[in-house]
């Protein structure tokens, strides 16, 4: 028995350190940048540099977009299939997987074809055009976690009972979407929209296919341009990341609904 | 015309044919049960009228006003459900308001009306906590605060005493008859517990197989079943096959036993029918029918001795009340046994 414990402690311990040396030793780089001497250097010039800020803010925008755009296109689609289609369910889960296994340079790629000056649909003769499918793709890299976290959300609540209890009330079906089906599976939204956060701030190939102004080819300029920099934004995009992660703890335990009935 | 109105109601789902050419009427502030066992379609009735389901054929009518082919939240029809249903992210307060925010009234009157059902069912101290901060019986009076508030035209109840305890549900039962007796609401009930049907009900309709077997006050149905399965459905029952050998005068045989009912039955000379009797309407000694029976088991229930006898090879169960100077016969006893007349029960399906 105590063999065992002992391993299982090792495994764990030695997985951590497998996962977190790297980090530290990226961290200890960042801080390297004025010679002999541990400072911030590298940070402040990363938040001082006019093209990091464009990059981040456009890459903040367009994440809030495809967050808007992959709810109002996930949820009522979510609900709809388990409420009505149940039969339709794994073809929508296939649907909605398939962005893991088409690499976004074949979406991007289509886009381009379908979408250029010469086209019928001209979306990338503007950069707002290009935007709105730089958005669009960002939703469909989105889609499979988005997808799940809000599927998994429906499953925790017995939707077909809350929304005949809301249409016996007088409720339409825009009242039982964002007064009873939304608020109840605002915590796996909120973990589909973090995700979402997550993969538009690293992401580059669509964007830099699309030539946009994202923070994923600033990443990639960056490293191959400079030397402490880079680790510094590797640690700044950990940190953005965890932050969405313990976001979602944090509003999952504060959720009051959401705590086991007495 | 009566209030509400259901007539020749069909509803298949595929091949299943749930519910046959069912029909029902009943009057405004009358407290009607539906009881059957599972899959008898009780439940398929009430979502019909709900809106829930859409009739194949047939016609749902309150106060002579059609209401198929409308949609659940433009009928006023208020559903407590079996599972409570309360929307977990909005507390007790908000949840009685919901409909009557739906409904667009101002928030002072929304108010008011929160007060008012919050205090018909007892909770007026919870109205901030939320549905997971509530017992079963609790959150089952918030659901049935919130059907009412909005004023429906008819209360649905769907089983709402299933998912709690003996001792809540037994509460919960008076305060819901009274509750609709005090606003003299229309209320249709949906139960597989003949308890709750017979002891809340103004009438009871026990269902069958998508059928109305039979329709009438408690009394009427416990006393005078109309069918088998009604007399063993409700209640505990004897029933004895006898062959009938004036049909004019109401004689049988019970075995070798001639038995008179002194009332025609509606039966050939020769023909076997059942007869049904309450276990409570048998007692022991001699009275108008006296049968010999041999004592088989005795059960003491506390209130009641439940004796079972063999009666010219047919099983009779009687209950008595359990008498301090009187102990139950012995195992194996012959004895007399005195059955009422006029508490057999003729079946005829």
């Amino acid at each position: 028995m105590k063999s065992s414990r002992f391993w299982s402690y090792a495994a764990f311990f030695g997985g951590l350190l497998y996962f977190i040396i790297p980090l530290i030793g990226m961290f200890e780089f960042s801080l390297r940048k004025r010679r002999g001497a541990y400072s911030l250097d590298a940070y402040t010039s990363v938040l001082t540099d006019s093209q990091f800020q464009q990059t981040f803010l456009y890459s903040l925008v367009m994440a809030l977009v495809a967050i808007l755009i992959g709810v109002f296109l996930v949820v009522p689609t979510a609900y709809w299939v388990r409420l009505r289609l149940p039969k339709l369910r794994p073809v929508v889960e296939f649907i909605t997987l398939l962005p893991l296994v088409i690499p976004p340079v074949v979406i991007a790629f289509g886009y381009i074809r379908l979408f250029n000056t010469s086209s019928m649909i001209p979306f990338l003769g503007s950069e707002f055009g290009t935007d709105v499918l730089l958005a669009c793709g960002y939703v469909v890299l989105a889609l499979p976690y988005m997808y799940r976290a809000v599927d998994t959300g429906l499953r925790a609540i017995d939707i077909l009972t809350l929304t005949e209890a809301a249409q016996g009330l007088g409720a339409g079906w825009a009242v039982i979407i964002f007064r009873v089906i939304l608020p109840n599976v605002l915590v796996a939204v909120l973990s589909g929209a973090f995700l979402t956060f997550a993969i538009v701030i690293g992401e580059y190939v669509i964007s830099a296919l699309l030539d946009r102004p994202a923070f994923g080819p600033y990443l990639v300029w960056i490293g191959s341009n400079k030397a402490y920099e880079p680790s510094a934004l590797a640690v700044m995009t950990f940190a953005i990341t965890w932050g969405c992660m313990a976001l979602i703890q944090v509003i999952t335990r504060f959720s009051k609904h959401t705590r086991t009935p007495i | 015309m009566a209030y509400l109105d259901l007539s020749h109601l069909e509803k298949s789902f595929g091949i299943n044919h749930v519910v046959k050419d069912f029909n029902l009427s009943i009057e405004q502030g009358e407290f009607v049960s539906l009881l059957g066992p599972s899959g008898c379609g009780k439940t398929t009735v009430l979502r019909m009228v709900a809106g829930f389901e859409t009739p194949n054929s047939g016609e749902i009518r309150i106060a002579g006003a059609d209401l198929v082919g409308l949609r659940p939240n433009q009928r006023n029809i208020g559903m407590v459900f079996q599972a409570y249903a309360l929307f977990p992210n909005l507390t007790v307060a908000q949840n009685v308001a919901f409909g009557l925010s739906v409904a667009g009234l101002a928030k002072l009157k929304i108010a008011e009306r929160v007060a008012e059902m919050l205090d018909l069912i007892g909770l007026s101290d919870l109205g901030a906590r939320f549905p997971f901060q509530l017992s079963g019986g609790q959150q089952q009076r918030v659901a049935l605060a919130r059907a009412l508030a909005v004023r429906p035209k008819v209360l649905l109840l769907d089983e709402p005493l299933s998912a709690l305890d003996a001792k809540i549900r037994g509460n919960l039962r008076r305060e819901i008859r009274a509750i609709q007796q005090r606003l003299g609401i229309t209320t249709i009930f949906v139960t597989h517990d003949q308890e709750e049907a017979l002891s809340m009900s103004d009438r009871v309709v026990v269902m069958n197989g998508g059928i109305a077997d039979q329709i009438g006050t408690p009394f009427q149905v416990y006393n005078h079943p109309t069918t088998r399965f009604v007399a063993e459905f409700v209640g505990t029952l004897n029933t004895f096959d006898v062959t009938v050998t004036d049909p004019v005068n109401g004689a049988v045989t019970l075995g070798e036993t001639p038995l008179t009912l002194n009332r025609a039955i509606a039966a050939q000379q020769g023909a076997t029918v059942t007869l049904a009797m309450r276990p409570e309407a048998a007692s022991l000694g001699k009275g108008d029918l006296t049968l010999m029976g041999r004592i088989e088991e005795v059960q003491f229930l506390g209130a009641i001795i439940r004796i079972k006898a063999d009666i010219g090879g047919q099983q009779l169960t009687l209950d008595t009340f359990n008498r301090s100077d009187l102990p139950p016969p012995a195992i194996g006893a012959q004895m007399p046994i005195s059955l009422p007349a006029s508490s057999l029960v003729v079946l005829v399906k």
